[in-house]
């Protein structure tokens, strides 16, 4: 047996899984999705740490999984439009880390 | 217009390190002080590697140890220079650093650590509101007077901004120019790995509640700028890395596919064997040094921590960065309010109390090495850690081959990569910068 199979190892989605969240009523990260649209790289889709954001090419859609969000803040610094309107949740929502 | 005759002394926006710094100064002194925290408790939204640094620590908070939720003391740091499938590690331990108070450094979770910092401050007078989000800014002409929140407005004589690095108050005071760009920051993601207590001291070589920091470079990162570590807490250890947010976004990377490879390097997976994953964060770190420093007070406010960019990105300091500029601001609050001024020309004090201190110092001494890295990474984390595991191999390596001839195969292939002038400007563009 290879020492690989003894190692801790994850999907983002089993990641994801360890954090607790509270998310609020509606979406605190609102792309605009005529740049989405255009966007050549999609880099949010890559860079989030928290796998928020999700190109649809049947919708022609940058879909937000706003709920998984660690409000980080790398969208709105390195989306290259920079045109994500980004605030932070609302009062007591969002991601509560237990061991940061 | 904010009604001033109903404002506090000093509102402070955000329970971090700097926040509560400026807090436990303020309330010490008798000042009315309040605290707005938007976690759902205090460090709830905090992440860090990480450690907490003893001496600036304990300025604040004398022999915290004693009684605070502190993991271990790190006696031991090693540097870890990796290629794909091999490491050489130097390692520096210290008996000094094992006994009070000379402990160098602490780890420590930041929803304990933060918490029991809040608790201090609350101990000495301030009050402290978790859950509440800051949306805006009051104004008083071209003063800040306060903020508002979700539910109210709260006017004060003066405000202290540390809501951290993605700060929108800093952009909503008109202190930045445009948002910080994304080769100013780093991407932080890791994972707290569940190992036990006695695991832990056998596999790090660590006793009595001593601990190890890791500092690692190159390896399956060597074609960007990242690096990554590992501190040991009591029963589990952090894994992770920090990369720089402009490398991820041109390069298209995942920061947690990056970790897993990084899990699998042969000097990482031992460490890690027969753990469990207890929880997996990200956060970002400001990266971007002394160029990247808003303009850090107006009238009426002050900028401290990381929301204004206080992070040496050479020694990995943060915490200390931001408690001593809070502690700075808390000093330039407490003149501001003995002389009922809050203008530019008072809250002055503050830039040159932290232009005086190794805050800004150490930051401008740095100012210029990040993007050396940077436009270098495939050198300074690729071919180095490179040329240094193959010396390793030719020293360690037995093969039947003359040792002379494996040293002159060696420095002529490391000439032939890269030639001994560039190396020698390497070295200085590195290090000369300290001794100038």
């Amino acid at each position: 047996m290879s020492m690989q199979q003894n190692i801790p190892t994850s999907t983002i989605e089993e990641k994801l899984f360890t954090v607790k969240y509270k998310p609020g009523p509606t979406s605190h990260l609102i792309p605009d999705q005529n740049d989405c649209q255009v966007c050549p790289t999609k880099a949010c889709n890559y860079f989030c740490p928290a796998n928020v954001y999700h190109w649809d090419p049947m919708q022609s859609l940058n879909l937000v999984a706003y709920e998984n969000c660690f409000e980080c803040g790398a969208c709105r610094l390195g989306c290259v439009y920079q045109s994500i309107e980004w605030v932070y949740p609302k009062d007591g929502h969002g991601v509560t880390f237990r061991h940061g | 217009m904010a009604d001033l005759a109903e404002a506090v002394d000093v509102v402070i926006v955000g329970a971090g390190p700097a926040g509560l710094a400026a807090a436990l100064v303020l309330a010490k002194a008798g000042k009315e002080v309040v605290v707005l925290e938007r976690g759902e408790f205090v460090g709830a939204k905090n992440v860090f590697g990480g450690a907490i640094y003893t001496q600036p620590t304990a300025e604040l908070y004398p022999e915290f140890w004693k009684s605070a939720p502190v993991e271990r003391f790190n006696a031991e740091h090693r540097f870890a220079l990796l290629t794909e499938d091999s490491s050489t590690t130097i390692s520096y331990k210290s008996e000094k650093h094992m006994h009070a108070p000379h402990y160098n450094s602490f780890t420590v979770q930041r929803s304990l650590w933060d918490r029991w910092c809040a608790e201090q401050a609350e101990a000495a007078g301030a009050y402290i509101v978790t859950q509440t989000v800051v949306r805006d800014l009051l104004w008083d002409g071209d003063r800040v007077a306060g903020v508002r929140t979700e539910q109210e407005e709260f006017p004060a004589k003066l405000t202290i901004i540390a809501d951290g690095v993605n700060s929108l108050l800093v952009e909503k005071a008109g202190l930045r120019r445009s948002i910080p760009k994304p080769n100013e920051v780093a991407l932080g993601v890791k994972e707290v790995i569940r190992l036990g207590e006695d695991v832990i001291n056998d596999r790090f070589n660590c006793e009595n509640g001593s601990g190890v920091i890791y500092t690692i470079a190159g390896g399956p990162f060597e074609d960007i700028t990242c690096m990554g570590f590992i501190y040991t807490n009591k029963d589990s250890i952090v894994l992770g890395l920090g990369a720089s947010l402009y490398d991820l976004q041109q390069k298209l990377l995942k920061p947690y596919d990056m970790l897993e490879r990084f899990k699998k390097h042969p000097m990482i997976r031992p460490l890690i064997a027969g753990g469990e994953m207890v929880e997996y964060s990200g956060h970002m770190i400001p990266e971007g040094g002394f160029h990247s420093i808003p303009t850090l007070y107006c009238a009426g406010a002050m900028v401290a921590g990381d929301a204004a960019m206080l992070v040496n990105n050479v020694h990995w300091e943060g915490t200390n960065l931001a408690m001593a500029s809070g502690r700075f601001a808390a000093e330039t609050a407490l003149q501001a309010l003995e002389n009922n001024d809050f203008s530019v020309y008072q809250l002055a004090l503050y830039e040159k109390l932290l232009r005086s201190s190794y805050v800004v110092q150490d930051l401008e001494t740095y100012r210029n090495i990040l993007p050396t890295v940077e436009h270098n990474s495939d050198v300074y984390l690729g071919f180095y850690p490179r040329q240094l595991n193959s010396l390793m191999e030719t020293l360690v390596g037995v093969d039947s081959v003359p040792k002379k001839e494996k040293i002159r195969q060696f420095m002529q292939s490391s000439f032939r990569k890269r030639s001994i002038p560039s190396m020698m400007m390497d070295m200085i563009k590195i290090g000369g910068p300290m001794l100038r």
